[in-house]
This record gives structure tokens, C-alpha cells and sequence, in this order.
């Protein structure tokens, strides 16, 4: 198995992750999307005298119909961010892979599939999570730009950082402890910078339940498009291991004649 | 309890050596974050082109990926 082999079977994992989040995304994303937007055109109403035909923030902007931003925006989105993902999420499972101890490629991959989960995506929504259109205001884009993927840099440095210090402590101090030590290492991080970093809360009068809906849906979309990484990877690089074992097996058949 | 393991428990667990991975990985990290950036933050907090265009097109993604949108 080579950096190729993982990389490539990324791309693929990927692919298919674009697409299972998009069909999440579209099926359970889109009526909470719908209804925030209804609620955004609906406040802009009576600050306007005229409502706006579309969902659009600048006044001589471009505007992008909901039925092209629902479907093949949506479906750019995802497969861009699943193919981008599914390739590093790959590169990473090359770099640790016989290196964790004695996990198997298989899973290795999957550690890693689910450490990334966890500090990329899950971490990171519950101190910022996802906002729907109307919560949010466009003043503070560039502030709430910078607190989201700050926190998701650190605690994506606190993951990898603690991962390492946990596949070195492996030997010594066993699977359980090393385990606890690690993950309660990289707790302390993210829960301190959690605390010290500032709160975002511009929900104002939006719906609760539109917002709970959004979020879920948010959340469930991630939890897909990782989740179909984790699985068609972890099926990939263990094909690609039977493979690579086959042929060193018949290669040393071949030298003993 | 050892005899009854039939495969060899200590087969060779492949690495992959650090300074063959790492090209691929600069190579394909600086690609992935130009994607990332384009379907997460750009025409929000920053602008490569200015516009709306793309911040329009990915909009519905951006939120539902978790980004913060506008």
C-alpha cells in the first residue's frame, strides 16, 4: 500500500460522501432552510416597503434561484467538501497506519474516520454551531469567520497532537489508560479554549423549533458525509490490504521455487 | 490458548515511510484548503473574487455544513 493507494481511495470515499450528504442535506435540510428564509423575508418586509423577489444579500448582487441553490449548489457544495475530506481523512489513515499500536489498516482508518468526526466536525458545531439564514449578522461575518475556524484549528492540533502522544504511550501504559489519558488530554484543550474563547448568540426572535430542526439536520448531514467516509474507506483500504498481502504472499511463493 | 490462533498473529502491519507521504500530502492538503475556502468562507469574510456569486451558488451548503454563512 503506498500514499497513492490511500489517496485515491479517498477520493472515491469521498465522492460517495458528497453525495449521501447531499441527499441528507436535501431531503431534511432544505424545509428548515426554507422556513429561516421565510422568516428572513418576512422581517426584511417590514423594514422594506418592497419584499425582495429572492433569497439575496446585496441589493445589485447576483442572485442564485432557490431551486438552483437547493439542488445543484447544494451538490457542488457537498461533493466538494466530501472529495476534499475524503482525501485528507486518507492521507492522514496513510500517515498512521502500523503505526498505532497493532491495529490493522482497517482499523486504523476507521480511528482516524472517527477522531476526525469528532474534532473537525462534532467538537467545533457544539461551541459554534450551524446558523440557519436570518440568525446572524452580517456585520460580524468576518469575526464569527475567524472564532469558527480558529477553534476548529485548535482542536483538529489538539487531536492529532494527543493521537500521536497516545501512539506513544501505547507501550507502556496499555490501550485503557492510554486511551483515558489521551482523550482527557485533549478535553482539557478544547474545553479551555471553549471557555475562554467568546460565546456567538445572534438568535434573537428566530423560531426555536425552525432552529433545533436546522441544527439537527446540520448535524446529521456531517455525521453522514463522515460517517459514508469512514465506512467506504475503511472497505477500500482493507481490500487494498488483502491485495497487497495476496501479492507478497505469491512473491515469496515465486522466490522459494 | 496461543495454539489455536491459525494466522501468523505477528503479520507485518505495513507503514507507509513519512518522506513518501509527505508530497502527496502538501500537495493534496494546499489543494483541499482552496476548496474548503471557496465552498466555506469565500464572499463572507473575505472576498477572492469580489461578488456574490459563489457565496450564492454554495449558500445552502454552507449552512448545512456548519459554516458560518452570512
Amino acid at each position: 500500500m503506498t500514499a497513492r493507494t490511500f489517496l485515491i481511495n479517498g477520493l472515491i470515499a469521498g465522492l460517495f460522501a458528497g453525495f449521501a450528504a447531499f441527499l441528507v442535506a436535501h431531503t431534511i435540510g432544505e424545509p428548515p432552510v426554507n422556513a429561516a428564509i421565510a422568516v428572513e423575508e418576512s422581517s426584511s418586509a417590514h423594514e422594506h416597503a418592497e419584499a425582495p423577489a429572492g433569497h439575496h444579500h446585496e441589493e445589485n448582487g447576483i442572485v442564485v434561484s432557490r431551486h438552483n441553490q437547493s439542488t445543484w449548489g447544494l451538490l457542488t457544495g457537498t461533493l466538494s467538501i466530501g472529495t476534499a475530506l475524503g482525501g485528507l481523512v486518507a492521507l492522514a489513515a496513510a500517515g498512521v497506519v502500523g503505526r498505532i499500536g497493532r491495529l490493522r489498516p482497517t482499523q486504523s482508518t476507521a480511528l482516524v474516520a472517527l477522531i476526525g468526526f469528532a474534532s473537525v466536525a462534532l467538537v467545533p458545531f457544539l461551541k459554534y454551531p450551524a446558523s440557519p439564514p436570518a440568525v446572524g449578522n452580517p456585520d460580524t461575518i468576518g469575526e464569527r469567520t475567524g472564532l469558527f475556524f480558529g477553534f476548529l484549528a485548535i482542536s483538529l492540533v489538539a487531536a492529532i497532537a494527543c493521537t500521536v502522544l497516545a501512539s506513544r504511550l501505547l507501550p507502556g501504559l496499555g490501550t485503557y489508560r492510554t486511551v483515558i489519558a489521551a482523550l482527557a488530554a485533549y478535553l482539557v484543550v478544547v474545553v479551555l479554549a471553549a471557555q475562554l474563547m467568546p460565546t456567538v448568540n445572534e438568535v434573537g426572535t428566530f423560531p426555536a423549533q425552525t432552529l433545533w430542526t436546522f441544527r439537527r439536520a446540520s448535524l446529521t448531514t456531517l455525521a453522514t458525509m463522515w460517517g459514508t467516509i469512514g465506512l467506504v474507506l475503511v472497505g477500500l483500504v482493507g481490500r487494498a490490504h488483502q491485495q497487497a498481502a495476496v501479492e507478497s504472499a505469491r512473491r515469496e511463493l515465486a522466490a522459494s521455487l | 490458548m496461543a495454539i489455536a490462533v491459525p494466522a501468523a498473529p505477528t503479520a507485518e502491519i505495513p507503514t507507509i515511510p513519512l518522506r513518501e507521504l509527505l508530497p502527496w500530502l502538501l500537495m493534496f492538503a494546499l489543494l483541499a484548503l482552496i476548496t474548503i475556502f471557496f465552498v466555506s468562507a469565500d464572499q463572507g469574510a473575505i472576498s477572492i473574487p469580489s461578488g456574490n456569486a459563489i457565496h450564492e451558488w454554495v449558500h445552502d451548503g454552507r449552512h448545512l455544513m456548519g459554516y458560518p454563512c452570512h
